[in-house]
């Protein structure tokens, strides 16, 4: 066993970071604002980098790599709040044509326990095909074909909701298996996004305590200050750990439960993401009640990714339903 | 990020398996927490057997007797002994964790060779003397004096919170040696045998209404110079050498003890009914374990990342911090839910018909004194701030 990221994997990171470094800089987000989240040039750039096509197999014209690889991918993508329906286009990668090169844009919705009224859609406008999870298995529907209204505010500015009043049964392209599957997989992208946001809210709010002095020295050499950071460090690792831990255990399903693992991850780095973005908010004091600061961005994403793939408290259930069956 | 095992890896965790599942019940239930002589014997008794069938020490290297199990093979271990229920190090584990791997480092051949082969066999006991009422957290405070006479040290002064001192025969001790310099520059680490003249015990009995603990006062008690480890006045840097070595991989053990105590939890929730229904049927108790569940699986994630991080140095880094809050908290949670989960039973601490008050309450005893023990919860965050995200100390008083 080693669970460290090896050096290959540890390589494939930085080059993602430093992409959407460069590609994603606070300066954009107001134009991000203006295009309601969706690009079409970073889209294309992001297919280039191999986002969509990272796990698809070598002769399917993709890159053949794993699930850990893809959490660590995600990890940044997250990390720098890249916006766009990144997780459901790299999900669909292996079911529909033109996605893994960037042409097609899929969304979804994870309607497993039913359809939920309101039905709310990320990310419409932009989308080609729209991928619907239930028990019976994946389903396809044309967004064309939907009579879609359009969120006046949405929760977060770089993630349009559109609500549709009555969804289509589509095509079916996939079996129950293959829903079950793909919330499982759902829930590792998901976890690794939200473990991003974990990382990039404490960022924020590290490098804003160390600048910002109050009482003649930086507000970080404060203990209260101090222990907010490293209570924010802690979740941070936890949503790491359990976050990689739901990656590589889909690499290598016969070491443990798989579902497991991913409920543990969903639920910890959805509570680290959440956690973190509301007190890197505390910690810029009032200049984080503004829409300048980028302190926002991490909580309202937060929210948005804790409604994909199951709550904290739907996984909660499920890891009781586990651990009661182990006796 | 391989969760795959070696078949090396397997071999180790069957064969070990195989000899707990005879061994461990073979060893009995553990004696009365009061009974600090059959405790000794239990204690040692299983470390003999540990070190006879070729378990003890599982870190420590082969030339002083022990496993040299790689990290991997340690949490394997550790995981093992959990899932048998075996006993964990006891009262071995001043020795086996802070005092044997100080020597091994900085100890002379003659020091190794007095204590380390009777350490890692169960023959020899050995306790802490680091704090004083003075010196809890800022330990580099302590005032306990040592002052050379000739080829002797008289040591003077007053400890705490010393485990095992009443069964120990042997205290790592530390002393100041310089009071005139900087307070980290003029602390030794001196081996104390607990029979010298001059050394008053006296038990002190904790909330749990148990005494773990001692206070020992030292009254002109002549330690021999040659019992210094490191240079003299160099104690502070020995110290830091333990201090690592027991923010490692000391709460492993408790950590998957923690699964099998929620699993519990599950099974006293379905025996507890009112209105006709059990605690277990409501949804808020189900999610609160689960959710304590999920932090578990990912608290053990964050043990082996950091295990496997620290493969290089072999020595767990500031990243043990992290682990030793997410732990505590977690603890603390899981054993109040279950002191909640008792109602009014927990109004006794001994088993009241079907319900394990005993356990939940003595467990949400021992939670609280985790986040204290071994560098409080605050000395840890501090360490994360300043360490690992370079905030800056707070400025130091203008006079001291």
């Amino acid at each position: 066993m080693d669970f460290q990221p090896t050096e290959d994997q540890k390589a494939l990171r930085e080059g993602i970071r430093s992409f959407v470094e460069g590609q994603v800089p606070n300066e954009r987000f107001p134009d991000f604002e203006r295009s309601k989240g969706f690009d079409r040039a970073l889209w294309g750039e992001l297919a280039e980098m191999g986002v969509f096509a990272l796990r698809l197999p070598e002769e399917q014209g993709g890159i053949g790599l794993g699930y850990s690889d893809a959490v660590l991918v995600f990890e940044e993508l997250g990390r720098r709040l890249v916006p766009g329906p990144i997780a459901w286009s790299h999900l669909a990668a292996g079911l529909i044509d033109g996605v893994a090169t960037g042409q097609t844009v899929v969304g979804g919705l994870d309607h497993w326990a039913g359809n939920p009224d309101p039905i709310l859609v990320e990310h419409f406008e932009s989308l080609d095909v729209l991928l619907v999870l239930r028990p019976g298995g994946v389903y396809r529907i044309d967004p064309d074909s939907l009579d879609a209204t359009e969120i006046d505010v949405p929760l977060d500015p770089l993630t349009p909701i559109h609500q549709i009043t009555s969804l289509p049964q589509g095509q079916k392209i996939g079996d129950s298996q293959a829903a079950a599957r793909l919330r499982l997989e759902g829930g590792a992208i998901i976890a690794a996004l939200q473990l991003g946001v974990a990382e990039g809210a404490l960022e924020l709010a590290n490098e804003y305590a160390k600048q910002r002095q109050q009482f003649g020295r930086s507000i970080g050499s404060f203990q209260a200050v101090k222990h907010m950071l490293a209570e924010m460090f802690v979740k941070q690792e936890a949503a790491r750990s359990s976050a990689y831990n739901a990656g590589a255990t889909l690499d290598a399903p016969e070491v443990a439960d798989v579902q497991r693992a991913v409920s543990a991850a969903k639920l910890t780095a959805g509570e680290g993401a959440i956690r973190n973005a509301r007190t890197g908010i505390q910690v810029h004091g009032g200049m984080g009640f503004t829409w300048e600061v980028m302190a926002h961005y991490y909580l309202k994403r937060a929210w948005v990714l804790e409604n994909v793939f199951g709550t904290q408290e739907e996984h909660a259930e499920r890891l009781a339903d586990i651990l009661e069956a182990l006796d | 990020m391989d969760l795959r095992y070696t078949a090396e890896e397997k071999e180790f965790r069957n064969e070990l398996a195989a000899w707990l599942a005879a061994q461990a019940p073979a060893h009995g239930p553990p004696p009365s927490v009061h009974d600090w002589e059959a405790r000794r014997a239990y204690d040692t008794g299983w470390q003999k057997k540990l070190f006879e069938a070729g378990y003890a020490g599982i870190n420590w290297p082969k030339e002083y007797g022990g496993r040299d199990a790689s990290l991997i093979e340690q949490l394997i271990y550790f995981e093992e002994i959990a899932r048998a229920n075996a006993p964990y190090v006891g009262v071995n584990f001043v020795g086996l964790l802070h005092g044997g791997p100080t020597i091994m480092a900085e100890g002379t051949d003659q020091q190794k060779a007095a204590h380390i082969p009777r350490i890692i066999s169960g023959d020899e006991v050995w306790c802490q003397g680091f704090s004083e009422p003075v010196a809890g957290s800022d330990l580099a405070g302590l005032q306990t004096r040592a002052e050379r006479d000739g080829d002797h040290y008289v040591v003077n002064g007053h400890k705490i919170w010393t485990s095992f001192a009443h069964v120990a025969d042997y205290c790592e001790l530390l002393v100041r040696t310089d009071p005139d310099v900087p307070k980290h520059a003029g602390i030794s680490w001196l081996i104390m045998p607990m029979d010298l003249e001059g050394i008053d015990i006296h038990p002190l009995s904790t909330l749990e209404g148990e005494s773990e603990f001692s206070e020992v006062f030292l009254e002109n008690v002549r330690i021999p110079v040659e019992n210094l480890i490191g240079d003299e006045n160099d104690g502070w840097r020995v110290t830091n050498v333990t201090l690592r070595f027991e923010r490692g991989t000391a709460l492993a053990s408790d950590m998957i003890q923690l699964q099998a105590f929620l699993r519990n939890m599950i099974k006293t929730a379905k025996k507890i009914t009112s209105n006709g229904s059990t605690a277990w049927d409501d949804k808020a108790l189900r999610r609160e374990i689960g959710h304590l569940a999920g932090e578990l699986e990912a608290l053990w994630a964050m043990v082996k990342l950091s295990v496997c991080e620290a493969k290089e140095s072999g020595v767990p880094g500031v990243g043990a911090s992290a682990v030793k809050l997410y732990y505590t908290d977690i603890y603390q949670r899981t054993t109040e839910l279950a002191v909640r989960l008792l109602g009014r039973a927990g109004l006794s601490r001994s088993d009241v018909g079907e319900l394990p008050s005993h356990l939940f309450i003595n467990r949400h005893f021992n939670a609280i004194s985790v986040a204290i023990a071994a560098g409080s919860t605050q000395i840890q965050k501090n360490i994360i701030g300043e360490r690992i995200l370079g905030q800056a100390k707070e400025p130091k008083p203008v006079s001291n």
